[in-house]
Protein backbone atom coordinates (compact mmCIF):
# COMPACT_ATOMS: atom_id res chain seq x y z
CA UNK A 1 0.00 0.00 0.00
CA UNK A 2 1.62 3.27 -0.68
CA UNK A 3 2.42 6.17 1.42
CA UNK A 4 -0.86 8.62 2.57
CA UNK A 5 1.17 11.77 2.24
CA UNK A 6 4.90 11.82 0.81
CA UNK A 7 6.41 14.89 0.75
CA UNK A 8 9.45 15.61 -1.35
CA UNK A 9 12.03 18.20 -0.89
CA UNK A 10 9.23 20.35 0.95
CA UNK A 11 10.11 23.86 1.99
CA UNK A 12 8.55 26.99 3.14
CA UNK A 13 9.35 30.31 3.99
CA UNK A 14 7.43 32.99 5.65
CA UNK A 15 6.73 36.18 3.30
CA UNK A 16 9.31 38.69 4.82
CA UNK A 17 11.85 36.24 6.10
CA UNK A 18 15.32 35.77 5.16
CA UNK A 19 15.28 32.13 6.27
CA UNK A 20 13.19 29.52 5.48
CA UNK A 21 10.94 27.79 8.34
CA UNK A 22 11.62 24.38 7.51
CA UNK A 23 13.80 23.05 4.34
CA UNK A 24 13.81 20.39 2.50
CA UNK A 25 12.30 17.95 4.08
CA UNK A 26 11.39 14.46 2.84
CA UNK A 27 8.73 12.08 4.72
CA UNK A 28 5.98 10.03 4.43
CA UNK A 29 3.28 8.37 6.15
CA UNK A 30 2.27 5.05 5.61
CA UNK A 31 -1.25 4.10 6.76
CA UNK A 32 -1.63 2.64 10.15
CA UNK A 33 1.41 3.78 11.44
CA UNK A 34 2.22 6.38 13.98
CA UNK A 35 4.10 9.07 13.11
CA UNK A 36 5.71 11.99 15.19
CA UNK A 37 7.41 14.90 15.17
CA UNK A 38 9.80 16.00 17.75
CA UNK A 39 12.07 19.20 17.54
CA UNK A 40 12.49 22.74 19.90
CA UNK A 41 10.35 25.75 19.89
CA UNK A 42 10.82 27.42 16.40
CA UNK A 43 11.76 23.58 14.63
CA UNK A 44 8.66 24.70 12.15
CA UNK A 45 6.87 22.01 13.54
CA UNK A 46 3.34 22.97 13.28
CA UNK A 47 4.15 24.40 9.48
CA UNK A 48 5.46 21.45 8.36
CA UNK A 49 2.27 20.14 9.72
CA UNK A 50 0.38 22.71 7.84
CA UNK A 51 2.44 21.96 4.87
CA UNK A 52 1.66 18.41 4.62
CA UNK A 53 -1.91 19.35 5.09
CA UNK A 54 -2.25 21.50 2.70
CA UNK A 55 -3.31 24.58 4.68
CA UNK A 56 0.16 26.85 3.75
CA UNK A 57 1.76 27.62 0.23
CA UNK A 58 5.61 25.87 -0.46
CA UNK A 59 8.39 27.79 -1.67
CA UNK A 60 9.93 24.61 -3.48
CA UNK A 61 9.17 20.53 -3.27
CA UNK A 62 5.89 18.89 -3.56
CA UNK A 63 3.24 17.52 -0.94
CA UNK A 64 1.19 14.11 -2.45
CA UNK A 65 -1.74 13.07 -0.74
CA UNK A 66 -3.55 10.26 -1.58
CA UNK A 67 -6.33 10.74 -3.22
CA UNK A 68 -9.43 10.81 -1.29
CA UNK A 69 -7.69 11.09 1.61
CA UNK A 70 -10.11 11.65 4.97
CA UNK A 71 -7.82 13.49 7.43
CA UNK A 72 -9.05 14.15 11.23
CA UNK A 73 -7.33 16.80 12.74
CA UNK A 74 -6.74 18.31 16.14
CA UNK A 75 -4.97 21.61 16.55
CA UNK A 76 -2.70 23.19 18.65
CA UNK A 77 -4.49 24.81 21.50
CA UNK A 78 -8.04 25.35 20.59
CA UNK A 79 -9.36 27.82 22.38
CA UNK A 80 -12.91 28.42 23.14
CA UNK A 81 -14.09 31.79 23.88
CA UNK A 82 -16.45 31.80 26.90
CA UNK A 83 -18.59 34.55 24.83
CA UNK A 84 -19.59 32.02 23.11
CA UNK A 85 -22.35 29.23 24.81
CA UNK A 86 -21.63 25.84 23.12
CA UNK A 87 -22.69 22.20 24.19
CA UNK A 88 -20.06 19.26 23.29
CA UNK A 89 -22.99 17.77 21.18
CA UNK A 90 -23.16 20.83 19.22
CA UNK A 91 -19.92 21.70 18.82
CA UNK A 92 -19.48 17.50 17.32
CA UNK A 93 -22.04 19.02 14.67
CA UNK A 94 -19.29 21.59 13.10
CA UNK A 95 -19.55 21.86 10.58
CA UNK A 96 -20.84 19.02 9.10
CA UNK A 97 -24.14 17.91 11.15
CA UNK A 98 -24.09 14.58 12.74
CA UNK A 99 -26.39 12.44 14.23
CA UNK A 100 -26.61 11.82 18.40
CA UNK A 101 -26.42 8.29 18.09
CA UNK A 102 -22.82 8.66 16.11
CA UNK A 103 -21.74 11.56 18.62
CA UNK A 104 -22.44 9.48 21.13
CA UNK A 105 -20.22 6.70 19.72
CA UNK A 106 -16.90 8.73 19.35
CA UNK A 107 -17.64 10.43 22.52
CA UNK A 108 -17.65 6.85 24.34
CA UNK A 109 -14.78 5.58 21.96
CA UNK A 110 -12.37 8.49 23.39
CA UNK A 111 -13.31 7.48 27.08
CA UNK A 112 -15.59 10.60 27.70
CA UNK A 113 -19.22 9.60 27.63
CA UNK A 114 -22.25 11.28 28.04
CA UNK A 115 -20.34 14.81 27.90
CA UNK A 116 -22.74 15.72 25.07
CA UNK A 117 -24.99 18.21 27.59
CA UNK A 118 -22.15 19.94 28.98
CA UNK A 119 -20.70 23.72 28.14
CA UNK A 120 -17.47 23.19 26.42
CA UNK A 121 -15.92 25.79 28.61
CA UNK A 122 -16.89 24.25 31.50
CA UNK A 123 -14.38 21.05 30.65
CA UNK A 124 -11.16 20.03 32.06
CA UNK A 125 -8.43 20.40 29.41
CA UNK A 126 -8.03 16.25 29.36
CA UNK A 127 -11.76 16.27 28.72
CA UNK A 128 -11.80 18.59 26.19
CA UNK A 129 -8.52 17.15 24.66
CA UNK A 130 -10.73 14.25 24.39
CA UNK A 131 -13.84 15.85 23.12
CA UNK A 132 -11.42 17.02 20.10
CA UNK A 133 -10.60 13.69 19.29
CA UNK A 134 -13.74 12.88 19.06
CA UNK A 135 -15.18 15.04 16.65
CA UNK A 136 -11.61 14.14 14.82
CA UNK A 137 -12.84 10.93 14.79
CA UNK A 138 -16.31 11.67 12.90
CA UNK A 139 -15.15 11.52 9.16
CA UNK A 140 -13.27 8.22 9.96
CA UNK A 141 -10.35 9.25 8.94
CA UNK A 142 -7.36 7.32 6.99
CA UNK A 143 -4.99 9.45 8.95
CA UNK A 144 -5.41 11.62 12.62
CA UNK A 145 -3.30 14.71 12.88
CA UNK A 146 -2.84 15.72 16.25
CA UNK A 147 -0.60 18.90 17.11
CA UNK A 148 0.71 19.24 20.52
CA UNK A 149 -2.24 17.28 21.80
CA UNK A 150 -1.41 17.02 25.74
CA UNK A 151 -0.63 20.68 26.34
CA UNK A 152 -2.01 21.68 29.56
CA UNK A 153 -2.17 18.04 30.53
CA UNK A 154 -0.46 16.45 33.58
CA UNK A 155 1.91 12.94 33.59
CA UNK A 156 -0.73 10.43 33.56
CA UNK A 157 -3.33 12.98 31.17
CA UNK A 158 -0.37 12.87 28.98
CA UNK A 159 -0.11 8.90 29.26
CA UNK A 160 -3.37 7.82 29.28
CA UNK A 161 -3.80 10.26 26.18
CA UNK A 162 -1.20 8.59 23.96
CA UNK A 163 -2.57 4.93 25.33
CA UNK A 164 -6.00 6.04 23.66
CA UNK A 165 -4.35 7.38 20.50
CA UNK A 166 -2.77 3.55 19.97
CA UNK A 167 -6.10 2.26 20.81
CA UNK A 168 -7.95 4.29 18.41
CA UNK A 169 -4.85 3.21 15.80
CA UNK A 170 -5.13 -0.30 16.51
CA UNK A 171 -8.93 -0.30 16.37
CA UNK A 172 -9.29 1.88 13.30
CA UNK A 173 -6.46 1.59 11.48
CA UNK A 174 -5.71 5.34 10.81
CA UNK A 175 -2.25 6.59 10.76
CA UNK A 176 -1.44 8.99 13.16
CA UNK A 177 0.67 12.07 12.59
CA UNK A 178 1.65 14.17 16.01
CA UNK A 179 3.38 16.80 17.05
CA UNK A 180 4.85 17.00 20.77
CA UNK A 181 7.40 17.67 22.85
CA UNK A 182 6.82 15.49 25.11
CA UNK A 183 9.91 13.14 24.58
CA UNK A 184 9.57 11.05 26.88
CA UNK A 185 6.31 9.81 26.21
CA UNK A 186 6.11 9.92 22.86
CA UNK A 187 9.07 8.12 22.09
CA UNK A 188 7.22 4.92 23.81
CA UNK A 189 4.06 5.75 21.73
CA UNK A 190 5.28 5.94 18.46
CA UNK A 191 6.06 3.84 15.53
CA UNK A 192 8.35 6.21 14.00
CA UNK A 193 9.63 9.83 14.90
CA UNK A 194 11.20 12.54 12.20
CA UNK A 195 13.37 15.04 14.28
CA UNK A 196 13.36 18.17 12.68
CA UNK A 197 15.16 21.72 13.54
CA UNK A 198 13.92 23.45 9.93
CA UNK A 199 15.32 20.69 8.46
CA UNK A 200 14.96 16.57 9.58
CA UNK A 201 17.67 16.11 11.69
CA UNK A 202 17.26 11.98 11.70
CA UNK A 203 14.32 9.74 11.38
CA UNK A 204 13.59 6.44 11.97
CA UNK A 205 12.53 4.07 15.18
CA UNK A 206 12.41 6.05 17.95
CA UNK A 207 15.25 3.03 19.61
CA UNK A 208 17.20 4.33 16.36
CA UNK A 209 16.66 8.41 16.84
CA UNK A 210 17.20 8.24 20.06
CA UNK A 211 20.39 7.00 19.99
CA UNK A 212 21.37 9.26 16.72
CA UNK A 213 23.91 12.05 17.56
CA UNK A 214 21.71 14.40 15.91
CA UNK A 215 19.41 14.02 18.11
CA UNK A 216 21.11 13.89 21.46
CA UNK A 217 22.88 17.25 20.17
CA UNK A 218 19.36 18.78 20.01
CA UNK A 219 17.62 17.58 22.63
CA UNK A 220 20.58 17.92 25.54
CA UNK A 221 20.58 16.22 28.87
CA UNK A 222 16.29 15.60 28.11
CA UNK A 223 17.39 13.14 25.43
CA UNK A 224 19.96 10.68 27.72
CA UNK A 225 16.60 10.26 29.74
CA UNK A 226 14.63 8.99 26.34
CA UNK A 227 17.08 6.65 25.70
CA UNK A 228 17.51 5.05 28.99
CA UNK A 229 14.02 4.83 29.36
CA UNK A 230 13.59 3.11 25.83
CA UNK A 231 15.95 1.00 26.97
CA UNK A 232 14.42 0.08 30.18
CA UNK A 233 10.93 -0.46 28.50
CA UNK A 234 12.27 -3.01 26.05
CA UNK A 235 14.33 -4.55 28.35
CA UNK A 236 11.47 -5.07 30.48
CA UNK A 237 8.65 -6.01 27.51
CA UNK A 238 9.50 -8.57 25.48
CA UNK A 239 5.93 -8.92 24.37
CA UNK A 240 6.09 -6.28 22.54
CA UNK A 241 6.63 -6.60 18.65
CA UNK A 242 7.60 -4.48 16.45
CA UNK A 243 5.52 -3.24 13.55
CA UNK A 244 6.57 -4.68 10.05
CA UNK A 245 8.33 -1.31 9.79
CA UNK A 246 11.47 -1.65 8.63
CA UNK A 247 13.29 1.93 8.89
CA UNK A 248 16.99 2.43 9.56
CA UNK A 249 17.51 6.24 11.02
CA UNK A 250 18.77 8.45 8.13
CA UNK A 251 20.82 11.51 8.64
CA UNK A 252 19.19 14.66 7.24
CA UNK A 253 21.72 16.05 4.88
CA UNK A 254 23.94 19.37 6.80
CA UNK A 255 22.90 19.09 10.38
CA UNK A 256 24.99 22.28 10.74
CA UNK A 257 22.35 24.47 12.71
CA UNK A 258 23.57 25.71 15.72
CA UNK A 259 23.30 23.92 19.24
CA UNK A 260 24.34 26.64 21.49
CA UNK A 261 20.94 28.23 22.07
CA UNK A 262 20.07 25.33 23.48
CA UNK B 1 -51.95 51.27 10.08
CA UNK B 2 -48.88 52.91 9.11
CA UNK B 3 -50.15 56.55 9.57
CA UNK B 4 -49.12 56.11 13.37
CA UNK B 5 -45.35 57.12 13.64
CA UNK B 6 -45.33 54.96 16.79
CA UNK B 7 -46.37 52.08 14.78
CA UNK B 8 -43.91 52.71 12.13
CA UNK B 9 -41.32 53.53 14.89
CA UNK B 10 -41.60 49.79 16.28
CA UNK B 11 -41.80 48.28 12.86
CA UNK B 12 -38.43 49.79 12.54
CA UNK B 13 -36.94 49.25 15.49
CA UNK B 14 -38.42 44.97 15.32
CA UNK B 15 -36.84 45.04 11.65
CA UNK B 16 -33.63 46.44 12.78
CA UNK B 17 -33.21 43.59 15.78
CA UNK B 18 -34.21 40.96 13.60
CA UNK B 19 -30.60 41.27 12.16
CA UNK B 20 -29.57 42.65 15.33
CA UNK B 21 -29.60 39.62 17.56
CA UNK B 22 -28.00 37.48 15.47
CA UNK B 23 -25.02 39.52 13.80
CA UNK B 24 -24.50 40.94 17.10
CA UNK B 25 -23.80 37.54 18.49
CA UNK B 26 -21.42 36.70 16.31
CA UNK B 27 -20.43 40.27 16.65
CA UNK B 28 -19.44 39.47 20.74
CA UNK B 29 -17.85 36.09 20.43
CA UNK B 30 -15.17 37.04 17.53
CA UNK B 31 -14.82 40.16 19.31
CA UNK B 32 -15.92 42.46 16.58
CA UNK B 33 -17.39 45.17 18.94
CA UNK B 34 -14.44 47.58 17.71
CA UNK B 35 -14.63 46.97 14.32
CA UNK B 36 -18.66 47.68 14.76
CA UNK B 37 -17.99 50.96 16.13
CA UNK B 38 -15.48 52.12 13.62
CA UNK B 39 -17.95 51.29 10.80
CA UNK B 40 -20.77 53.30 12.36
CA UNK B 41 -18.13 56.26 12.85
CA UNK B 42 -17.21 55.90 8.88
CA UNK B 43 -20.60 55.80 8.06
CA UNK B 44 -21.07 59.63 8.72
CA UNK B 45 -18.76 60.67 6.28
CA UNK B 46 -21.14 58.66 3.74
CA UNK B 47 -24.05 60.71 5.86
CA UNK B 48 -22.54 63.74 4.74
CA UNK B 49 -21.77 62.53 0.89
CA UNK B 50 -24.80 61.45 0.16
CA UNK B 51 -26.36 64.45 1.02
CA UNK B 52 -23.87 66.49 -1.19
CA UNK B 53 -24.30 64.23 -4.24
CA UNK B 54 -27.96 64.41 -3.19
CA UNK B 55 -28.08 60.26 -3.40
CA UNK B 56 -30.61 58.18 -0.98
CA UNK B 57 -29.37 58.38 2.29
CA UNK B 58 -28.97 54.65 2.80
CA UNK B 59 -26.93 54.16 -0.56
CA UNK B 60 -24.21 56.32 0.59
CA UNK B 61 -24.00 55.34 4.26
CA UNK B 62 -23.65 51.45 2.88
CA UNK B 63 -20.75 52.83 0.60
CA UNK B 64 -18.75 54.18 2.46
CA UNK B 65 -19.77 51.06 5.22
CA UNK B 66 -18.56 48.39 2.66
CA UNK B 67 -15.66 50.85 1.54
CA UNK B 68 -14.33 50.53 5.04
CA UNK B 69 -14.57 46.93 5.54
CA UNK B 70 -12.87 46.43 2.07
CA UNK B 71 -10.40 48.48 3.32
CA UNK B 72 -9.61 47.36 6.41
CA UNK B 73 -9.25 43.38 5.07
CA UNK B 74 -7.08 44.78 2.61
CA UNK B 75 -4.44 46.28 4.85
CA UNK B 76 -4.68 43.82 7.24
CA UNK B 77 -3.91 41.22 4.83
CA UNK B 78 -0.73 43.36 4.34
CA UNK B 79 0.55 42.89 8.23
CA UNK B 80 -1.25 46.50 9.18
CA UNK B 81 -2.08 45.58 12.57
CA UNK B 82 -6.63 45.83 12.72
CA UNK B 83 -6.89 47.64 15.48
CA UNK B 84 -4.20 50.36 13.86
CA UNK B 85 -6.26 49.98 10.77
CA UNK B 86 -9.44 50.58 12.06
CA UNK B 87 -8.61 53.21 13.97
CA UNK B 88 -7.25 55.05 11.74
CA UNK B 89 -9.80 54.63 8.95
CA UNK B 90 -12.70 55.05 11.25
CA UNK B 91 -11.68 58.52 12.90
CA UNK B 92 -10.44 59.61 9.87
CA UNK B 93 -13.39 59.14 7.40
CA UNK B 94 -15.73 60.47 10.99
CA UNK B 95 -13.69 63.60 10.25
CA UNK B 96 -13.85 63.79 7.51
CA UNK B 97 -17.55 63.45 7.16
CA UNK B 98 -17.76 66.09 10.27
CA UNK B 99 -15.80 68.53 7.84
CA UNK B 100 -17.89 67.58 5.15
CA UNK B 101 -21.55 67.92 6.68
CA UNK B 102 -20.26 71.74 7.76
CA UNK B 103 -20.14 72.01 3.87
CA UNK B 104 -24.18 70.85 3.35
CA UNK B 105 -25.97 73.66 5.46
CA UNK B 106 -29.58 71.45 5.83
CA UNK B 107 -27.47 69.14 7.29
CA UNK B 108 -25.39 70.77 9.68
CA UNK B 109 -28.66 71.53 11.30
CA UNK B 110 -29.82 68.02 11.94
CA UNK B 111 -26.52 66.23 12.29
CA UNK B 112 -27.75 65.25 16.16
CA UNK B 113 -30.36 62.52 14.44
CA UNK B 114 -28.03 60.72 13.01
CA UNK B 115 -25.44 60.47 15.60
CA UNK B 116 -27.98 59.49 17.98
CA UNK B 117 -30.65 58.26 15.57
CA UNK B 118 -34.31 59.75 15.22
CA UNK B 119 -36.61 56.37 15.36
CA UNK B 120 -39.59 58.51 15.71
CA UNK B 121 -39.11 60.53 12.23
CA UNK B 122 -39.12 56.58 10.67
CA UNK B 123 -41.11 56.96 6.85
CA UNK B 124 -42.65 54.33 4.63
CA UNK B 125 -39.62 54.33 2.31
CA UNK B 126 -37.59 53.92 5.51
CA UNK B 127 -39.38 50.97 6.57
CA UNK B 128 -38.29 49.16 3.17
CA UNK B 129 -34.68 49.68 3.16
CA UNK B 130 -34.89 48.42 7.09
CA UNK B 131 -36.73 45.11 6.44
CA UNK B 132 -35.16 44.81 2.82
CA UNK B 133 -31.83 45.28 5.05
CA UNK B 134 -32.26 42.90 7.98
CA UNK B 135 -34.23 39.71 5.99
CA UNK B 136 -31.01 40.35 3.88
CA UNK B 137 -28.18 40.00 6.80
CA UNK B 138 -30.56 37.50 8.20
CA UNK B 139 -30.58 35.35 5.06
CA UNK B 140 -26.72 35.72 4.54
CA UNK B 141 -26.19 34.26 7.97
CA UNK B 142 -28.37 31.58 7.76
CA UNK B 143 -26.85 30.36 4.42
CA UNK B 144 -23.30 31.02 6.35
CA UNK B 145 -24.44 29.73 9.55
CA UNK B 146 -22.08 26.52 9.62
CA UNK B 147 -19.02 28.07 8.26
CA UNK B 148 -19.29 31.42 10.48
CA UNK B 149 -20.07 29.10 13.74
CA UNK B 150 -16.94 27.01 13.05
CA UNK B 151 -14.77 29.56 12.00
CA UNK B 152 -15.92 31.64 15.11
CA UNK B 153 -14.92 28.97 17.45
CA UNK B 154 -11.65 28.28 16.02
CA UNK B 155 -9.76 29.33 12.44
CA UNK B 156 -7.89 26.43 12.24
CA UNK B 157 -10.32 23.88 12.97
CA UNK B 158 -11.99 25.68 10.30
CA UNK B 159 -9.58 25.64 7.63
CA UNK B 160 -9.09 21.81 8.70
CA UNK B 161 -12.99 21.90 7.00
CA UNK B 162 -12.10 23.38 4.23
CA UNK B 163 -14.01 26.48 5.24
CA UNK B 164 -11.78 30.30 4.63
CA UNK B 165 -11.41 32.15 7.71
CA UNK B 166 -10.81 35.06 5.65
CA UNK B 167 -14.17 34.94 3.65
CA UNK B 168 -16.28 34.83 6.57
CA UNK B 169 -14.54 37.58 7.95
CA UNK B 170 -15.45 39.61 4.83
CA UNK B 171 -18.54 38.42 4.87
CA UNK B 172 -19.50 39.41 7.98
CA UNK B 173 -18.23 42.90 7.70
CA UNK B 174 -20.25 43.16 5.10
CA UNK B 175 -23.22 42.27 7.24
CA UNK B 176 -21.94 44.72 9.65
CA UNK B 177 -21.98 47.34 7.02
CA UNK B 178 -25.31 46.68 5.73
CA UNK B 179 -26.83 46.75 9.68
CA UNK B 180 -24.74 50.36 10.19
CA UNK B 181 -26.34 51.80 7.23
CA UNK B 182 -30.25 50.40 8.31
CA UNK B 183 -29.64 51.50 11.55
CA UNK B 184 -28.34 54.87 11.55
CA UNK B 185 -32.01 56.32 11.29
CA UNK B 186 -33.26 54.01 14.01
CA UNK B 187 -30.36 54.59 17.10
CA UNK B 188 -27.54 56.41 14.97
CA UNK B 189 -23.85 55.99 14.53
CA UNK B 190 -22.71 55.95 18.17
CA UNK B 191 -25.48 53.75 19.78
CA UNK B 192 -25.54 51.15 16.88
CA UNK B 193 -22.30 48.82 18.56
CA UNK B 194 -24.88 48.59 21.67
CA UNK B 195 -27.79 47.75 20.23
CA UNK B 196 -25.59 44.78 18.16
CA UNK B 197 -23.55 44.29 22.16
CA UNK B 198 -26.18 44.53 24.83
CA UNK B 199 -28.82 42.47 23.63
CA UNK B 200 -25.97 39.04 22.64
CA UNK B 201 -24.12 39.93 26.04
CA UNK B 202 -28.10 39.64 27.77
CA UNK B 203 -28.62 36.51 26.19
CA UNK B 204 -25.41 34.51 26.57
CA UNK B 205 -26.61 34.00 30.17
CA UNK B 206 -29.43 32.38 28.83
CA UNK B 207 -28.04 30.03 26.45
CA UNK B 208 -26.47 26.93 25.85
CA UNK B 209 -25.68 26.83 22.23
CA UNK B 210 -24.98 29.30 19.78
CA UNK B 211 -28.54 28.96 18.05
CA UNK B 212 -30.38 29.39 21.65
CA UNK B 213 -27.97 32.64 22.26
CA UNK B 214 -28.91 34.23 18.86
CA UNK B 215 -32.72 33.90 19.26
CA UNK B 216 -32.53 35.13 22.95
CA UNK B 217 -30.60 38.44 21.25
CA UNK B 218 -33.27 38.71 18.85
CA UNK B 219 -35.67 38.29 21.47
CA UNK B 220 -34.36 40.54 23.70
CA UNK B 221 -33.53 43.20 20.98
CA UNK B 222 -37.29 42.79 20.31
CA UNK B 223 -38.54 43.60 24.18
CA UNK B 224 -35.73 46.54 24.40
CA UNK B 225 -37.43 47.85 21.11
CA UNK B 226 -40.91 47.62 22.72
CA UNK B 227 -40.32 48.65 26.30
CA UNK B 228 -37.89 51.46 24.97
CA UNK B 229 -40.62 53.25 22.72
CA UNK B 230 -43.26 52.54 25.24
CA UNK B 231 -40.86 54.62 28.15
CA UNK B 232 -39.94 57.14 25.44
CA UNK B 233 -43.66 58.02 24.61
CA UNK B 234 -44.49 57.91 28.28
CA UNK B 235 -41.83 59.83 29.69
CA UNK B 236 -40.50 61.65 27.10
CA UNK B 237 -36.97 60.64 26.07
CA UNK B 238 -35.08 60.09 23.39
CA UNK B 239 -36.13 57.07 21.56
CA UNK B 240 -33.22 55.57 20.58
CA UNK B 241 -30.83 55.87 23.99
CA UNK B 242 -34.36 54.54 26.23
CA UNK B 243 -34.35 51.33 24.02
CA UNK B 244 -30.18 50.78 24.81
CA UNK B 245 -30.86 51.64 27.94
CA UNK B 246 -33.61 48.79 28.37
CA UNK B 247 -31.33 46.42 26.60
CA UNK B 248 -28.39 47.35 29.72
CA UNK B 249 -31.23 46.60 31.87
CA UNK B 250 -31.83 42.88 30.35
CA UNK B 251 -27.93 42.67 30.42
CA UNK B 252 -28.26 43.24 34.28
CA UNK B 253 -30.66 40.85 34.77
CA UNK B 254 -28.77 37.66 32.94
CA UNK B 255 -26.19 38.16 35.22
CA UNK B 256 -28.22 36.88 38.05
CA UNK B 257 -28.69 33.74 35.50
CA UNK B 258 -24.88 33.50 34.07
CA UNK B 259 -22.71 30.59 34.75
CA UNK B 260 -25.62 28.75 36.40
CA UNK B 261 -25.13 25.34 34.67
Amino acid sequence: MSALIRAQNLSVSHPGADRPVISQIDMHIDPAEIVTVVGPNGSGKSTLVRALLGQVALSSGRVDRLSGLRIGYVPQRVHIERAMPMTVRRFLSLPQRVGDAQAAQVLERTGVPGLEKRQIVSLSGGQFQRVLLARALLNAPQLLVLDEPTQGLDQPGIVAFYKLIEEVRAETGAAVLMVSHDLLVVMRASDRVVCLNGHVCCQGTPQAVSAAPAYRALFGAESQGTLALYRHHHDHDHDHVEPGHDHDHVHGPGCTHDHSKG
Amino acid sequence: MLDDFMIRALLAGLGLVLATGTLGSIVVWRRMAYFGDSTAHAAILGVALSFAFALPFYVGTLAVAVAMALAVAWLSARGQGVDTVLGVISHSALAAGLVAVSFVPSLRVNLESYLFGDILAVSRADLIWIWSGAILVLGLLIWRWQRVVTASVNEELALASGISPERERLILSLALAIVVAIAIRIVGALLISALLIIPAAAARGFSRTPEQMAGSATLIGALAVICGLWGSLTFDTPAGASIVVISAAFYALSLVFYGKE
